[in-house]
């Protein structure tokens, strides 16, 4: 067990610097030039050579890219991500503010949309062929082709401009001061972004679930079972849970990856203040520090989300268990 | 066309047409419609752009089946416009991704234990950061435009692949014509190239034809979020953020008719993969 602690944790330290390493690279690769993007054109035409070189040499535009990096770096440790130039804050501060309406956001949809695709993937498994199953197979079909910010901009036009059922964005009423926003409102902002993204999210579980589902109906301790006498869904109940939610757990775990990815697209139609929209308000401003910020957030969601999934893979599965002792 | 729908919804096929045939003519009507998609978007490329001021903001009608912009301008025109231009990005960065993932899957097969560990470790890392983020990163690298999100796409969807790659070729290092070339001195290059790259062929191309819908998809998204296409363009990623200013107006075609359009695209394309995939593999091509 420690053994095994000891290897996650070399392996999320080797991870996190690879992914530095690439993040930091492609940032600096970007023939955005920090200068003239955040002064703006006219007070950079207006500024004598002195000044724009005195501005170059506070931003450190000449430091070579490998002393850059590791000024970066020990900075991250210290705990100082740097300054974000468009939220003129620390980028450690806008992350957390940001990184609570997203997890709230990314946690329900996670839930949801795990639940939904296991039962879909059961029934579906258990039915083969029937009306239930048929619908299921097309359904996720059908989803694996649409874009997710399409998606949202549909139920945005059919659930909020059409039916005015829920708002068109923001994570909060427009015009209230922060203090009188009751969760009721938080939650009535959250209510579409995290459909949409349940929604998308089914169709992997609900996918996997139905082959497994189909896998364990054929067999014998499933025949056996039935052959004794208990129903489809006592059989499936006693017998078939256990083994069919494993798989459906890794994969949601997983999952992590496609729902961050989608969290992005999902927040840019709604206008929700996550940290995907920040993710691209930061790319689209050439706010380096903050995409490189949320580029290394993202990274170590998908790490512990891979890293729980094989844990509790162990726990679930007994036949799999940590440090290699097979029974 | 009834035969195709069917067999994209998974119901359950006609008994009058065998599969195989079925299989075949999604094929070929599915390339077709795809082939008129391209060539009918690039010649309507310029008129896409066409504005009419006179007849801005016309809902759905028979001149207009898919309604006009705040311009005037047809977005059936747009949308055909638009779907050419994603499957031309698609093309290129699913071909040059796809070349990525045989030479690297093929590499980590044969090129000994520590390539494999580089190589398996590399695409740890591609799928260590989410897809769309990685994307938004390459892209501001290089600068956004067309060539930003072509690039990225490319670089980003040769994991799946590679792996499949990386076992097909490990599986035949130990079949017997391989080991016989190797007996007779042929060189590894060219059992690589003579043995080994003939057999995984089928393979590739299935994997090649198959990541189109994911390079579409990805190339809207990004373009979407205004990482991609410049906005002059008839991007569906345009075409579907420039919308978003307008629906809250009730302008919901703007939205709804390219967003069906881009996925028909997507599922035919799925379509055609997986009808040559049955048609490939031996085992499934009698069915």
């Amino acid at each position: 067990m420690a053994r095994y602690a000891l290897m996650s944790i070399g392996r999320f330290v080797l991870l996190m610097l690879a992914v530095s390493i690439v993040v930091f690279l492609l940032v600096s690769a970007s023939p955005v030039d920090p200068v003239s993007a955040n002064v703006g054109q006219a007070a950079l035409a207006n500024m004598t050579e002195e000044k724009r070189a005195a501005l170059e040499a506070h931003w450190g535009a000449g430091v070579p890219v490998h002393e850059r990096y590791l000024s970066w770096v020990s900075g991250l440790l210290a705990g100082d991500a740097g300054t974000s130039l468009k939220y003129n804050a620390p980028v450690s501060q806008v992350i957390s503010e940001r990184a609570l309406n997203s997890l709230a956001l990314m946690s329900a949809s996670w839930v949801a949309s795990g639940l939904l695709g296991f039962a879909l993937g059961v029934a579906a498994g258990t039915h083969r062929g029937s009306w239930i199953d048929r619908i299921t197979k097309a359904y996720c079909f059908l989803l694996a082709a649409s874009p997710t910010f399409w998606i949202a901009l549909l139920l945005l036009i059919v659930f909020g401009v059409a039916l005015g059922w829920f708002p068109i964005g923001f994570a909060q009423p427009i015009g209230k001061a922060a203090a009188d926003v009751t969760f009721a409102d938080a939650l009535h902002h959250m209510v579409l972004p995290a459909i949409t993204l349940s929604l998308v999210g089914v169709a992997n579980v609900a996918l996997h679930t139905r082959e497994k589902t189909i896998d364990v109906m054929g067999s014998p301790y499933m025949r056996f079972a039935l052959a004794r006498g208990e129903s489809k869904l006592e059989a499936v109940r006693r017998h078939g849970l256990r083994n069919l939610c494993v798989p459906a757990i890794t994969i949601q775990f997983a999952q992590i990856s496609e729902i961050f990815g989608g969290s992005v697209l999902v927040e840019q139609v709604f206008s929700y203040p996550g940290l995907g929209q920040a993710a691209v308000a930061a790319g689209i401003g050439g706010d380096v520090a903050l995409l490189a910020g949320i580029a290394l957030v993202s990274a170590a969601l998908v790490f512990g989300g891979n890293l729980v999934a094989n844990i509790l893979h162990g726990v679930l599965d007994p036949r799999v268990r940590l440090g290699g002792a097979h029974g | 066309m009834a035969e195709r729908i069917a067999n994209a919804l998974h119901l359950p096929v006609g008994s009058g047409l065998s599969n195989r045939k079925a299989t075949f003519l999604t094929v070929v009507l599915g390339s077709a419609l795809l082939i008129c998609i391209v060539i009918a978007g690039a010649a309507l490329t310029s008129s896409a752009m066409h504005t009419d001021l006179a007849q801005k903001n016309l809902p759905p009608t028979f001149a207009h089946p898919f309604g006009t912009d705040w311009l005037g301008r047809d977005m059936l025109t747009r949308t055909l416009a638009g779907l050419s231009l994603s499957i031309l990005v698609g093309l290129i960065a699913a071909l040059a991704s796809s070349v990525i993932a045989l030479v690297l899957g093929t590499f980590a097969a044969i090129g000994g234990k520590r390539a494999d560990a580089v190589i398996s470790w590399l695409t740890d890392l591609m799928m260590g950061i989410p897809h769309i983020v990685l994307l938004i990163l390459i892209s501001f690298a290089l600068g956004k435009g067309f060539w930003g999100v072509t690039i990225g796409v490319a670089l980003t969807h040769w994991p799946t692949l590679a792996r499949v790659i990386r076992a097909e070729v490990r599986g035949l290092k130990g079949s017997g014509f391989i080991a016989a070339s190797s007996r007779l001195g042929v060189s590894r290059l060219r059992i690589v190239r003579d043995h080994m790259l003939p057999y995984v062929l089928p393979q590739f191309l299935v994997g090649l034809i198959l990541m189109f819908p994911h390079a579409i998809l990805h190339e809207a998204a990004i373009t979407f979020l205004g990482f991609g296409l410049p906005p002059e363009q008839p991007a569906i990623g345009i075409i579907l953020s420039e919308s978003m200013a307008y629906l809250s107006s009730g302008m919901w075609w703007l939205a709804v008719f390219p967003g069906i359009a881009l996925i028909a695209t997507i599922m035919l394309f799925d379509a055609v993969g997986s009808g040559i995939r049955k048609a490939a593999d031996p085992m499934s091509s009698q069915e």
